[in-house]
């Protein structure tokens, strides 16, 4: 062993060397410092999107066409990507980052699901799936999405009118509004663990909105089942209101006769109304509702009243003060 | 600490600063920004110049709790990286959200609370930035100008305010950045009041 106090003049490193070392070590650090800002910000912003795949819906039918445009079940604007539809999504059961919603859904099982409708009607009944998707075939209806928060989409979905399975249910004559509930299970919605909401979601429609032949029970979309992310397995849309009326992955369907409490509504009463239509002139309290981003395409283009389903819903709220039914 | 240390940390700083831009901009050649770019490139740099005001805010109690002098030498660069990311993100949602339109942009901000309290944040942060040189500060002399930079106060509570004014239901992340800054100014707050008071029984011009 070497005395620590005798080291030869041939140990002592030279200058030049102790300074290019000094000089490599820092770019050393300077580019793991680089890099690991770079992956706290590729964390903000992850690139790798998993692939979404869902079974092929049998059987879906297009749309009567000699009606669309009257009916407005398909909108002749370019459609919104698969991509896009199935990674910016707003599903607080799985997680408040739009971005987030398709990797916490991974794996989201609805094997064995139901769906109870009761309440007001004369044949109450708790749908297996199959059964529930059975009443009609599916149709593939082209519709605006509209979110509250100032973007759209273009989605091609596939589902049948709500009111077809009315035609099975029976609504008695007493039976004035429709409440719908999304699943409660924080271990399948990991989002439900945290109360940013109180859970479980739910909505309504007023009958006659419920019966409007827009407002349907969708299944797919792009021809598949619905993925997790777009409420699997089957979910509430109606185009011509905000996208939180359109409750995802559905359990119970309940005819009442009076207005059901909704969960945005409930959050925020001075935000979020019962009716929630889309309406560029009544603006949210804290942004305009005037304009909206259309997801994949740049710059922003006015909002259309009711959605740009004026002519199919307008007479739904002739005589509504739509600034105080919001 | 030496001349030449103090150099590779602010080198490191200024190269950190600029990799969130720098992916931002790659991000945005290779149509990688997710379903709403515009949005995210106007909510990063909004995020950023949060990130930078806290920072910059965090210096002088650590200076003061470590004893490190050496760290109020890289609050000038902290705050200018604070006023930059700012600039961006209000140009982001001039051009991405407003498309250029000084009367919409004018209107919007009328209308909207948390665009006023935006703007107020940024607006504080120009004088910040002008006399943020060595040159200026001698100008002004020590005292009005560290007076003057208090503004960074106001500017990092109303960026936070700001923030949490738009958050639809999920407010943790800007809470996380109002509690920061509480802390922060928490301290400050602490220091002030225990100097006040034998400054009270002494005299009152030995109050720094």
């Amino acid at each position: 062993m070497k005395e620590p106090d005798k080291i030869s003049d041939n140990e002592v490193t030279p200058p030049a060397v102790y300074f290019n070392r000094r000089n490599f070590i820092r770019t050393g650090i300077l580019a793991a410092s680089a890099v690991a800002t770079g992956m706290a910000y590729r964390k903000l912003n992850p690139v790798a999107k998993g692939e979404v795949k869902t079974a092929k819906l049998e059987g879906v039918i297009s749309a009567p066409t000699a009606t669309n445009a009257a009916t407005g079940f398909r909108v002749d604007e370019p459609e919104t990507s698969f991509e896009d539809i199935t990674h910016y999504n707003n599903f607080y059961e799985f997680s408040t980052d739009k971005e987030g919603v398709a990797p916490a859904a991974v794996g989201f099982d609805t094997k064995g699901w139901q769906v109870s409708v009761d309440g007001l009607v004369n044949k109450p009944k708790v749908f297996g799936l199959d059964d529930l998707l059975k009443i009609s075939p599916p149709e593939e209806r082209i519709y605006r999405m509209r979110c509250v928060e100032g973007w759209s989409m273009v989605i091609p979905w596939a589902g049948f009118s709500l009111s077809k399975l009315f035609d099975v249910v029976e609504p008695t004559s007493a039976a004035k509004y429709v409440a719908f509930e999304t699943l409660l299970d924080p271990k399948r919605m990991p989002g439900q663990r945290s109360d940013v909401l109180n859970w479980p979601y739910v909505e309504g429609l007023r009958m006659d909105e419920a019966m409007h032949p827009l407002a349907i029970l969708a299944s797919g979309i792009y021809g598949n089942a619905l993925p997790p992310q777009d409420g699997a397995p089957i979910r509430l849309v109606t185009p011509w209101k905000y996208g939180f009326k359109g409750i995802k992955s559905i359990v119970k369907i309940k005819l009442v006769a009076d207005q059901p409490r909704t969960s945005w509504s409930e959050y925020a009463p001075n935000e979020y109304g019962f009716y929630a239509n889309v309406n560029p002139q009544v603006d949210h309290p804290r942004w305009s509702q005037a304009t909206e981003q259309r997801i994949g395409a740049s710059g922003r283009r006015p909002t259309l009243m009711f959605n740009g389903y004026e002519e199919q819903v307008g007479h739904l709220y002739t005589g509504m003060d739509l600034r105080k039914n919001f | 600490m030496k001349e030449n240390d103090i150099r590779f940390i602010k080198l490191l700083i200024f190269v950190n600063g600029l990799v969130p831009l720098a992916s931002l901009v790659w991000d945005q050649s290779h149509k990688q920004l997710g379903a709403n770019p515009q949005n995210f490139l106007i909510l990063t740099t909004g995020m950023m110049t949060l990130i930078f005001l806290v920072l910059t805010m965090a210096v002088t109690p650590l200076r003061k709790i470590t004893g490190w002098n050496w760290l109020i030498q890289l609050r000038r660069m902290l705050g200018l990286y604070a006023f930059f990311y700012g600039c961006l993100h209000f140009l982001c949602f001039f051009s991405l959200d407003r498309g250029f339109s000084i009367s919409s942009t004018l209107t919007e901000m009328v209308k909207r609370k948390y665009l006023i309290i935006g703007s107020i944040a940024l607006l504080v942060m120009i004088p910040l930035a002008i006399t943020s040189t060595n040159a200026m500060i001698k100008r002004m002399g020590g005292k009005r100008w560290r007076a003057l930079h208090r503004l960074a106060y106001v500017a990092a509570i109303a960026g936070v305010i700001h923030y949490y004014m738009q958050v639809k239901a999920d407010v943790r992340q800007p809470l996380v950045f109002a509690a920061v800054l509480a802390v922060l100014l928490g301290y400050r707050l602490v220091v002030y009041l225990r100097q006040a008071k034998p400054a009270k029984a002494a005299t009152p011009a030995a109050k720094q």
